[in-house]
């Protein structure tokens, strides 16, 4: 993966309330994550955990609390880089290459040379060779290949998977966990949903589960890890 | 600039992505062509007829190739969450908005501009000799139906029954831009043509005061 040139950020979740009319999605949800964390939510469906992501990522706004970007513990002043962003919906065009997606979020994001950053996401994720191909014509993985590779064109400091490794066959989740493991080793702070134990899972520093949009568990390892990815199969 | 350059990048995508697929401007083109006919054969309309009731008939034809035209806008931005990543990507969500609206006006005024040619020659109707002033009342007319179609499909996209929602909210709110429409038009295919500014200055103010909402709710409508 390319050398870091972000800057280490944290965050913190103060008493967030989503609210969809009258069902609460997430009720008075407070977290700190320190830069550099690498933080698994686990839960059952509806539990809570794609609301809490998409909330980090500015896509949903809480109905009450705020979400604040850290920087050695202080709140980061002026417009904050967006997050590196992958679910299990790709978040690229089928009906363009794999390169013509790149360029197109590194344009949107106002990369100085876009053409060098896909050229050099398109050789990290491995599809070099097929930069020319429709995303359309792609595999499962290849196509959550150029999912990661959008997330990190603007090279974001933190990093959101909402269960990223659906779908795929287990060479490709090996490959996810193997990227996965590089960027949280840059000192990216990596913030995921997952469904029960992977290999992706084992590269948490910290397991937190949610239960009907409340935090019912936070631990940093011991035996209690475990059991709240284990509870996620339940 | 951020906003400009940002829409600059998505028009080009739209237009890519829709010249790759041809889905929207083929689809469109027979729709209208069909209407315009069915049209034509249930009539059978003489000159006199044409040059009165030929114009709402070709901008009723228009507002339902818009209204299946506009359907996916935003709708297929849902099938990979490409909207989400838009979302991340833009620093002002208008941008989102003014490429897509742009591209529907163009597709939607070379629908027109095509079809043109075969409703003069069914209708008996002569269109050369005002051709310039037709194009700015197709373009007049499609800004304002792209626009309020435009920001009405990011509305149905989320909902229920989207597939219905679109024509349902979009034909009535449209009504203002048909009626003017319609008279500039049949003013320019009449016997001793001329062009109805009241008209022309109605369909730009429409354009510009849906244009103001939409961007100062555009950020609103995209919110999950």
């Amino acid at each position: 993966m390319t050398p870091t040139v972000f800057s280490p950020t944290g965050i913190r979740f103060e008493n967030i309330d989503k609210r969809y009319g009258g069902l609460y999605a997430l009720r008075r949800v407070s977290l700190e994550i320190a830069a550099g964390e690498c933080v698994v939510f686990a839960g059952r469906n509806g539990s809570g955990k794609t609301t809490l992501l998409r909330i980090a990522a500015r896509l949903v706004r809480p109905s009450s609390g705020s979400v604040s970007f850290l920087n050695g513990g202080e709140e980061r002043g002026g417009t904050v880089p967006p997050a590196g962003f992958v679910a299990h919906a790709t978040m690229v065009y089928d009906e363009l290459t794999a390169e013509e997606n790149l360029l197109l979020f590194a344009r949107l994001q106002g990369i100085a040379e876009p053409g060098a950053r896909a050229e050099t996401l398109l050789r990290e994720v491995g599809l070099a060779e097929r930069r020319s191909s429709l995303v359309r014509t792609f595999s499962r993985g290849m196509r959550q290949r150029v999912a990661i590779a959008r997330a990190l064109v603007n090279e974001p400091a933190v990093v959101l998977l909402d269960e990223p490794t659906t779908g795929l066959d287990p060479e490709g989740a090996s490959w996810f966990a193997q990227t996965l493991r590089h960027l949280r080793d840059s000192g990216r702070t990596m913030l995921m949903s997952l469904h029960g134990e992977s290999e992706v899972s084992t590269l948490a520093t910290r397991a937190i589960r949610l239960d009907a949009g409340t935090v019912v568990a936070d631990t940093l390892t011991g035996a209690n890890f475990r059991s709240i990815l284990a509870f996620a199969n339940v | 600039m951020a906003l400009l350059s940002s829409a600059a990048v998505l028009l080009g995508k739209e237009l890519r992505t829709e010249f790759r697929s041809r889905e929207l401007l083929t689809t469109t083109t027979v729709f209208v062509l069909i209407v315009i006919v069915l049209f034509s054969f249930s009539f059978d309309p003489t000159s006199e007829e044409s040059r009165r009731f030929g114009a709402g008939l070709l901008w009723l034809a228009f507002l339902f190739a818009a209204s299946l035209m506009l359907q996916p806008c935003f709708l297929r931005e849902q099938s990979n969450d490409t909207l989400s990543a838009l979302r991340l990507s833009v620093s002002d969500p208008f941008a989102i908005f003014l490429a897509k609206l742009v591209a529907n006006t163009l597709f939607l005024l070379l629908t027109e501009l095509l079809l043109l040619p075969v409703f003069a020659v069914m209708y008996n109707v002569q269109v050369l000799p005002m051709l310039h002033w037709l194009v700015l009342v197709f373009f007049l007319g499609s800004l304002g139906v792209s626009i309020t179609g435009t920001a009405l499909s990011a509305i149905s996209a989320q909902a229920r029954m989207r597939e219905l929602l679109l024509p349902l909210l979009l034909l009535p709110l449209l009504t203002p831009i048909l009626v003017a429409s319609t008279e500039v038009t049949a003013a320019l295919f009449d016997r001793s043509p001329y062009v109805q500014w009241k008209g022309v200055g109605f369909l730009a103010v429409f354009d510009l005061a849906f244009l103001t909402i939409l961007w100062l709710l555009g950020e609103y409508l995209l919110e999950e």
